[in-house]
């Protein structure tokens, strides 16, 4: 493999595993809210979460693009403060987040679903003030949720490809394997797509791998 | 009939659930008191308003001259800050967790007891090292019980400790309850529909049925010297 091979497999596992630490908190956070914080307007925060699961990738990169845009609304704070989030390295961390975001979010929940509120309920008798009791009871014992569904959502990541094109494009500093893959068959550089795919077919291998021994120990 | 000095307790409160309505308007000062009557009397939800959780509908509840609950104040301290041990009827023993992490958990939030006489007391230094799967009933009981303790309480609610505990080994079990009584002072409320388990333990009763009191009193509680097995048997 030539080193501009290795440079994009080594870029989109970065990209995927820093997308996956960038949702790992409001994942997590939004799931135990959903299942142990009812609130009115659920529904609608859980609709929006998901929604990037049913609507074409494309399209969610889209609204990225109008959001993160220079003029969007959130992009024009962004701009303010001097960071250009579009077609850079961020934009790829963006949409593999975003995309990434449901997956982890339906997995932790579960997890959060499976934990005895008995638990959490003693803990707080015992003086546990609610941080404490999260992150010693609920946390712990939600593990194995929550790993499935960082898994699911680096997995989802890595093999990102329509809202990732929409807003970091396929410059030579934002190409993911997705993107390249695309673009080297484009291009007739057959050769080069298919040590991607293998490439990519390895990392995929081994992420479910992982998920499974983890399942598989109990963790 | 108790020597100990008791604690100011207040249970003046109604719970309405569902067709359920729990009633009690007790004010005693007591060192261990036995709620008991049938299941589905009322007695767990008494215990986890105490505990703080279960919001009662409407009333006060204090011990030892701290206000807990009072909805004329909307005053609802939220379980943490209550300094209220719970042993529930499963125990709940943290299952992520070894013996030791389990009955060292509330130690950290404030007042605590000493380790050693907790452990001491309830036989407990040979487990602490254990997975809490591979406890007995027994075992686990002691366990929560100690876990509870730990965390310093005010008062310790037993929820049937020896429900889950079997026949054989649950004269093992009382002894162990009555040194918390005896020697950690730790006022105690216990749930029991078992008249023998009451009377060994408790200086009050208050027998619950559907959601009333009908009696609260101290008399025939705590065996004395010179009372037989048989006065005992034929009492409440």
């Amino acid at each position: 493999m030539n080193f501009e091979l290795m440079r994009v497999v080594l870029f989109s596992v970065g990209m995927a595993a820093l997308a996956t630490v960038v949702m790992l908190p409001p994942g997590i956070a939004l799931a135990w809210i959903l299942v142990r914080r009812p609130f009115p307007g659920r529904t609608v925060v859980e609709t929006l979460i998901s929604l990037p699961l049913v609507l074409p990738p494309v399209a969610t990169g889209l609204i990225l693009l109008r959001l993160f845009g220079r003029r969007g609304l959130i992009g024009q704070w962004f701009d303010q403060l001097g960071i250009e989030v579009i077609f850079t390295w961020k934009a790829v961390v963006l949409a593999m987040a975003v995309m990434g975001l449901p997956l982890l979010v339906r997995a932790a929940r579960s997890g959060f679903e499976q934990v005895d509120r008995r638990y959490e309920q003693i803990a707080a008798t015992l003086g546990a003030h609610p941080v404490r009791v999260f992150l010693t009871i609920s946390l712990p014992l939600a593990s194995r949720g929550v790993m499935a569904g960082a898994v699911l959502g680096f997995s989802r990541a890595l093999g990102e490809f329509g809202a990732t094109v929409m807003i970091a494009g396929t410059l030579p500093g934002t190409r993911t394997l997705s993107t390249s893959i695309y673009v080297y068959t484009q291009t007739g550089q057959d050769a080069s797509a298919t040590v991607l795919l293998a490439a990519a077919a390895l990392v995929a291998f081994a992420a479910l791998f992982v998920s499974n021994r983890l399942s598989a120990v109990g963790l | 009939m108790s020597v100990m000095a008791g604690v100011p307790i207040v249970l003046d409160f109604t719970v309405h659930q569902g067709s359920f309505t729990l009633e009690i308007h007790q004010r005693f000062e007591a060192q261990a008191v036995a709620l008991f009557g049938p299941s589905g009397a009322g007695k767990t939800t008494v215990l986890e308003s105490i505990a703080g959780l279960r919001r009662p509908t409407a009333g006060v509840i204090k011990v030892g001259g701290h206000v807990l609950f009072n909805s004329a104040d909307n005053l609802d301290l939220q379980p943490h800050a209550r300094g209220i041990g719970y042993v529930p009827q499963d125990v709940a023993l943290f299952p992520h967790m070894s013996v030791r992490k389990n009955i060292f958990y509330g130690t950290g939030c404030g007042a605590s007891m000493s380790p050693d006489t907790v452990l001491r007391l309830l036989e407990i230094s040979p487990l602490v090292d254990r997975s809490v799967t591979g406890l007995s009933g027994g075992e686990r009981q002691r366990v929560a019980i100690a876990r509870a303790l730990m965390s310093g309480p005010e008062l310790l609610l037993l929820d049937e400790p020896l429900a889950a505990v079997e026949q054989s080994l649950r004269k093992r079990i009382l002894p162990y309850i009555e040194r918390v009584r005896e020697e950690l002072r730790t006022p105690l409320i216990y749930v029991s529909h078992s008249p023998d388990e009451v009377r060994q333990i408790a200086d009050r009763v208050i027998t619950l049925e559907e959601g009333r009191v009908v009696e609260s009193s101290t008399e025939h509680c705590r065996p004395t010297e010179g009372r037989s097995t048989a006065d005992r048997r034929r009492l409440p």
